[in-house]
């Protein structure tokens, strides 16, 4: 398989990393070389955070670069506007509808953008309520999770080996609710 | 054989485990934390943090010369550390093996710089393993021990942040080599070294080198990789991924070792080639020794290789004129979100009372830099470990505060001065030094990731077994006030960190009492350590006055209409913006009746 790269964007605590790793598992259970990056430490806090899955017969490089993103995932919609140079022409974009506002909005040094739905459906991107399918679903915390289920409509990798590695990914007592918010992003975003 | 998904840093604890490592020490810090923590994790080793790399170094060599191996870490300002020892170590060599893992940050993710640790390789002259992927680093891992003591010599092991935090496919045989101590006897020759015996270690380097020389251009640790003639490209660690992804069908020389370099071998195969280049980055370090051994090295023909930051594929096709995919421009008009305290953070009030003080502060290294952005824009120096207290009495002898009219103070963290500010103070201290400094003890070292640290008293031992991380720890904690008195501090205050007018009144206090060393130590524990919350408080109103949205708390916002709103996912009921409000009008919910 030719390499295929998926960037995963958002704010430091919405869980970037986790789905990172579901992700990279799914693929080397299908016999791929992986590549997963994560920045740690200082850009954590709070701050934009990035992670980038490579995927294919043999991955060289573990960064993606302008034009070269097959698949971004946008935990965050102002983080989705940050990433878009990242979108390969022809390249698939899933988007949590919702946006959180950064301390230099709320101290007023810096204006939130304007249009950030239309922009971003403007260059395709499919706009996923994951936060509030998460919430429907009682478990906030798998918002992830949900765009997770979206993202696995966009690559090759069959439903199953997706749902056995949830299962075997997430912390034991969040199995159900995690599958179901996995189920859940996928319809989103077929129907999307 | 598993085959495992592992990163730079997992793969190097699994290297040094199988070699048959039975000490690891270190000092945390990105992007070379998670290898001890990983190691600690393996039976039949003892992983200890230091309370700085030179100190780690120290006990490391120590362990070696008694016979075990030893694996040190830091991150490349950590070398600068522990350069003191390194800079001897390299000439009493070791008994059993020592490797020093040095984690660069191109691009400065986490770091006040982008120093390059190999360097200190070449400078020390002792050998340096560059790995490429995690499969290589724990190869070299592995390998560096066997190289360690065959040459008696203590061993760089080199990585970039994109190999450190990078997971790769790796093969894991999982099986340990003899970890039996070696022997150990006396040796005043190559042990002590006072000036007779170093000048004989000297010439014992000398020859070392020469045999390290000679090995390098067989080591089997580089690989020359010849495709397309017409372009041949020198490279190490992860930038040999990029040349590799950007101009696939470039010959190359990968280099595994990076000191010594291969001489004969670099030159055989620049002149297979009909250009050479070196690509590097963040650094000179290839491509002056290369040209100094007379090999002529070709320009990118599109542009030169940046000098400054990390390099990615799309900067070297830039310099080799190949065009990059086509893209949207990125976005111009998006707010900064860089990072910020977390809700409840304890060093977010000191900050706010140290802005309206008007202070002049001297900072350090730590989640508390981040006192230097807005909404704070508090602090006005941030160089090394220990600096805060040092370059305060700096400006107190160059009359700041005469000056200005405005106070100097030093803000330093519980693990950071243990870690360096200890001898700065004493400093002070010695020499009749006033002025006013604060320890923000917040219990843990927070930027790494909450590591353990001689003020907590939570070992490396105890956080990876996740005890309740400040409860029982088996370590002793430091006594800070009573460490401080020790020190001739008399005038030592502790302050809950959580409560604004005591913060106020105790700087207010320690400012007017010029003629004096004031000591504050603002204490309450970090979030990611004590994560009980409260529910978050209710806001009745509001006068729209923003007041408590420039406490900078990322839980506050503003309403269309300008009032300010909470984020009940977010908040953790702290009190912080509470307190900030001059009206009374935030308060806390009531608790629900049984």
């Amino acid at each position: 398989m030719e390499t295929k790269t998926i960037l995963l964007v958002g704010v430091g605590g919405q869980g970037t990393i986790l789905a990172g790793h579901l992700l990279a598992d799914v693929a080397a259970r299908a016999g791929l070389d992986v590549k997963v990056s994560e920045i740690h430490g200082m850009s954590q806090r709070g701050g934009s955070v990035s992670t980038v899955v490579r995927v294919g017969d043999h991955v060289s490089s573990m960064i993606c670069d302008p034009g070269c993103a097959d698949v971004i995932v946008a935990f965050e919609a102002v983080e989705a506007l940050r990433a878009q140079q990242f979108l390969k022409a022809g390249g698939a974009m899933f988007v949590n509808r919702e946006t959180i506002t950064p301390v230099s909005v709320n101290i007023g040094n810096f204006t939130m953008p304007q249009n950030v739905r239309a922009r971003l459906t403007g260059m395709g991107a499919k706009l996923i309520p994951a936060g509030r399918i998460a919430r429907d679903l009682g478990s906030p915390k798998s918002t992830n999770v949900v765009l997770v289920g979206a993202l696995s409509t966009a690559l090759d990798f069959d439903a199953d080996l997706w749902r056995t590695t949830v299962r075997e990914g997430v912390p034991k007592k969040t199995i159900d609710a995690n599958l179901a918010a996995f189920e859940a992003g996928r319809a989103a975003a077929l129907e999307a | 054989m598993t085959r495992r998904l592992l990163s730079g840093n997992e793969a190097i604890a699994e290297g040094a485990w199988e070699a048959g490592v039975r000490v690891g020490v270190g000092y945390p810090g990105t992007p070379s934390t998670e290898t001890l923590e990983s190691l600690v994790r393996h039976e039949d080793v003892h992983c200890e943090w230091s309370p700085n790399e030179k100190v780690a170094l120290e006990v490391g060599l120590g362990a070696a010369m008694g016979g075990v191996r030893s694996l040190v870490t830091m991150k490349h300002v950590g070398v600068n550390v522990a350069a003191d020892p390194l800079m001897s170590a390299c000439n009493t060599g070791v008994n059993a093996g020592l490797v020093i893992l040095a984690a660069d940050d191109p691009s400065c993710y986490s770091s006040q710089n982008e120093q390059d640790s190999r360097f200190y390789a070449a400078f020390a002259r002792i050998p340096c393993l560059d790995p490429a992927d995690s499969a290589e680093a724990l190869d070299f891992s592995r390998r560096a021990f066997e190289i360690s003591e065959r040459f008696d010599t203590p061993v760089m092991l080199h990585e970039t942040m994109r190999i450190a935090h990078t997971r790769t496919m790796v093969e894991v045989d999982g099986t340990r080599a003899d970890d039996a101590p070696r022997d150990y006897a006396d040796n005043i020759g190559k042990f002590v070294m006072m000036p007779a015996n170093a000048v004989r270690r000297r010439a014992v380097v000398d020859e070392r080198t020469a045999e390290l020389e000679a090995w390098a251009e067989d080591c089997g640790l580089n690989q020359v990789e010849m495709r397309d003639k017409g372009v041949g490209v020198i490279c190490a660690g992860a930038v040999y991924q990029h040349v590799r992804e950007a101009l696939p069908e470039a010959s190359t020389f990968k280099l595994g070792l990076t000191w010594p370099l291969p001489a004969q071998a670099l030159a055989a195969f620049a002149t297979s080639v009909d250009k050479c280049y070196v690509v590097e980055e963040a650094s000179d370090y290839l491509s002056l020794r290369v040209r100094a051994m007379g090999i002529q090295l070709a320009t990118p023909p599109a542009a030169p290789i940046p000098v400054a930051g990390e390099l990615n594929p799309a900067l070297v096709r830039a310099s080799f004129g190949v065009e990059e995919p086509a893209h949207q421009p990125a976005a111009k008009d998006l707010p900064p979100r860089p990072p910020a305290f977390c809700p409840g953070c304890p060093h977010r009030l000191v900050y706010v009372e140290l802005r309206r003080l008007k202070a002049v502060v001297t900072g350090d290294i730590g989640c508390y830099t981040l006192g230097a952005v807005a909404p704070y824009r508090a602090v006005h120096s941030v160089i090394d470990m220990g600096a805060s207290l040092s370059m305060a009495h700096g400006m107190e002898l160059a009359g700041v505060t005469e000056r200005t009219g405005r106070p100097v103070v030093g803000v330093i963290g519980d693990s950071t001065f243990a870690h360096s500010g200890i001898t700065s103070l004493l400093g002070t201290v010695y020499n009749g030094g006033v002025g006013t400094l604060c320890i923000l003890d917040n219990r843990t070292t927070a930027m790494t990731g909450t590591q353990g640290n001689p003020v907590n008293g939570v070992t490396l031992t105890d956080s990876s077994h996740k005890i309740g991380p400040l409860d029982n720890p088996t370590g002793k904690a430091l006594d800070l006030p009573v460490l401080l008195r020790a020190l001739g501090v008399e005038d030592v205050a502790e302050v809950d960190a959580q409560d604004q007018k005591a913060i106020r009144a105790a700087l207010k206090a320690a400012v007017a009492n010029a003629d004096q060393l004031s000591v504050i130590i603002f204490k309450s524990p970090c979030r990611l350590v004590d994560r009980r919350t409260k529910p978050a408080p209710q806001i009745k109103d509001c006068r729209k006055c923003g007041t408590c949205i420039q406490i900078g708390c990322p839980a506050l916002g503003r309403a269309a209409d300008g009032s300010a709103v909470i984020d009940p996912t977010l908040c953790v009921g702290c009190t912080q913006c509470q307190q900030a409000c001059p009206f009374g009008c935030i308060s806390p919910v009531a608790p629900k009746e049984a």
